[in-house]
């Protein structure tokens, strides 16, 4: 447990500030650190380099969609945000990853704060198979939210926040599997705010979802822009154009994927500064 | 004519064939089943209506020949064996799975599965022979025979340990690996990881892990046998000798006449029952599982 009251999750949806701005609340000046700083970030899974020297800074607060041809390291790169890929075997990360300022790829980095400050979603749904409840209240719990009904209140309002509070209030005992797809893709949306991280990894979260569903849940993205830093990766360029506020486009090399472009969505779209990255965004979009 | 048949080349398919195949292998198997209990069911009759299924209960002894058949010791000496032996083996079996899927690295966890296996493929005459030699002088010394109640519960645990360990260190396995990302993406501790995600997930198939090692110790026929006295009569302590059902059957079919080889196959069906009991708890276990979530979300 930390005695940082920032890292407290309960602080954040109680007292006066509860509607506050999140990041305001870590980030002590206006324009302090940014959120998410990468430079030459190179991975690797058991000596195959498939990111090379990728070097980003995304702005507090902002919605970022991360794009690039299937296979090229997109999910890689969002693991070593939370580091996550410590998990994964054979998975070596280089470079400099900085939340806030700090230096996550550190061996002295508290990996349970870092990863309760950088949620993240998958891209498939997956809810604890145990009940609506048990799997907001789990990670609760596990953070030191001793007081029920605080957890109850948390609950609420992450559950609110996603939209899913109309639709399962009556029922928060049924189990998370008796959701639809997009129902429990917005449930893990909750359980990752629960935890009032200040970064959202989202790994193509509408992707297995129906049009109407991912719709819901890029309406979601929407609402949480400013509260929280969203990395976004998907392959839906139209999903892009409409939620990100910045668009990073990572290319295939033979010798790991980089960085080809990184800029604001206004620019990116209609001025692109490689030839590559117009003929992609034209060629998928069809 | 449109062939039901997917495959386009001739409606002799290889689909069709295989599909006949599947429908004698069901029917031969499904057929086997209900002749089995038919002929159990037809060879107890004259038991059940002359000496009667009270009787069965009630006679103060068993002494086939003499026309006294009391089945109820050793249904107690089944079950009591069954179930000691489950107590002693399921909190060993899942400390040994939960032990080899949280803790150990990679290569003690190789060489301990590899001896789990070891250990589950020994065939129970042998451990019955250890048993015999080993256990029961030992438990003689405290209390004359030695064989006993104790000894085959003791041995039996032995048995099915491995079993429970291996099967239950698949489950927990299969669940940790499940929500290794999810756990770790929530900054959950390794404990709450194991033991408020991966057991409360993995619990019903646990269950049918030690549903399944139930059945096995109390069909098992051979350990018993071999250690548990065989001498008719109520467990009173541990260390009384029984003669499990099981064992009743293999001891006396060679020789049991008319009522006597009846009440045999009385017992037969006894165990078949107590058996088919467990098998449908197992069915009702899973399928509850899978059917929750309608079932709750209609209330
Ligand atoms: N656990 C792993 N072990 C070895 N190689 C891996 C592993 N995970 C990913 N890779 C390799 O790393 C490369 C990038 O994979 P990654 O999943 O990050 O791609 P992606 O951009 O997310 O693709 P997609 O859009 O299809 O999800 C791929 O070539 C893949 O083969
Ligand atoms: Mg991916």
């Amino acid at each position: 447990m930390h005695a940082n009251p920032v890292a407290d999750p309960a602080a954040r949806f109680t007292g006066s500030n509860a509607t506050g701005h999140s990041c305001a609340q870590s980030v002590p000046a206006a324009d302090a650190a940014p959120a998410l700083t990468l430079r030459d970030v190179t991975v690797a899974y058991h000596d195959r380099v498939v990111l090379r020297d990728v070097s980003l800074q995304l702005a507090v607060g902002r919605v970022t969609a991360l794009l690039g041809p299937s296979g090229c390291g997109k999910s890689s790169l969002l693991q070593c945000c939370n580091r996550l890929s410590d998990l994964i075997d054979g998975c070596r990360v280089q470079g400099n990853i900085r939340v806030f300022g700090e230096d996550i790829l550190a061996a002295a980095c508290d990996l349970r704060r870092l990863r309760k400050r950088v949620g993240m979603i998958f891209q498939k749904a997956n809810p604890f198979p145990l009940s609506i409840r048990r799997n907001i209240e789990l990670p609760l719990i596990e953070h030191g939210v001793r007081d029920a009904q605080q957890r109850d209140h948390i609950m609420e309002k992450v559950l609110r926040d996603v939209g899913l509070w109309q639709e399962v209030r009556d029922r928060l005992q049924a189990p998370a599997q008796s959701l639809s797809g997009g129902q429990q893709q917005r449930l893990c949306i909750a359980r990752a705010l629960a935890l009032a991280p200040d970064i959202l990894l989202m790994d193509e979260p509408c992707s297995a979802l129906d049009p109407i569903a991912g719709g819901r849940i890029e309406e979601l993205i929407g609402e949480l822009r400013g509260r929280y830093s969203i990395v976004l990766v998907t392959h839906n360029l139209f999903q892009a154009r409409r939620v990100a506020d910045d668009v990073a486009l990572l290319w295939p090399m033979p010798d790991g994927s980089r960085l080809l472009e990184f800029a604001p969505r206004e620019t990116i779209f209609s001025a692109p500064q490689h030839e590559l990255t117009g003929l992609y965004l034209r060629g998928a979009m069809g | 004519m449109i062939s039901s048949s997917p495959s386009t080349s001739s409606p002799w398919s290889i689909d069709l064939l295989l599909r006949c195949w599947q429908r004698l292998a069901a029917a031969v198997a499904g057929g086997v089943l209900l002749l089995l209990v038919a002929y159990l069911i037809a060879e107890s009759l004259p038991a059940l209506m002359r000496i009667g299924p009270l009787a069965l209960l009630t006679d103060p002894s068993w002494h086939p020949l003499e026309g006294s058949f009391a089945l109820l010791p050793m249904v107690m000496a089944s079950v009591g064996i069954a179930l000691l032996a489950m107590a002693l083996a399921l909190p060993l079996g899942l400390a040994i799975a939960l032990f080899l899927t949280v803790y150990a690295g990679r290569r003690l966890r190789a060489i301990y599965v590899a001896m789990l296996e070891l250990l589950a493929g020994i065939p129970s005459v042998i451990l019955g022979f250890w048993g015999l030699v080993a256990l029961v002088p030992v438990i003689a010394r405290w209390q004359a025979p030695g064989t006993s109640l104790l000894a085959a519960a003791l041995v039996l645990a032995l048995m099915i340990t491995p079993t429970i360990a291996l099967l239950s260190h698949l489950v927990l396995r299969q669940a940790a690996q499940t929500h290794a990302l999810t756990t770790a993406a929530l900054a959950l501790s390794h404990y709450a990881h194991i033991f408020r995600v991966v057991l409360p997930v993995a619990m019903p198939a646990l269950a049918s892990t030690a549903l399944l090692a139930l059945g096995r110790a109390l069909g098992e026929t051979m350990v018993v046998l071999m250690v548990a006295g065989n001498v008719v009569q109520f467990p009173a302590s541990l260390t009384t000798p029984v003669r499990s059902l099981t064992a009743n059957i293999a001891l006396e079919m060679a020789y049991a006449r008319q009522e006597h080889r009846s009440a045999l196959f009385v017992s037969g069906l006894v165990l078949l029952l107590v058996a088919g009991g467990l098998y449908f708890l197992i069915a009702r276990l899973q399928r509850g599982d899978k059917e929750q979530a309608p079932v709750e979300s209609a209330a």
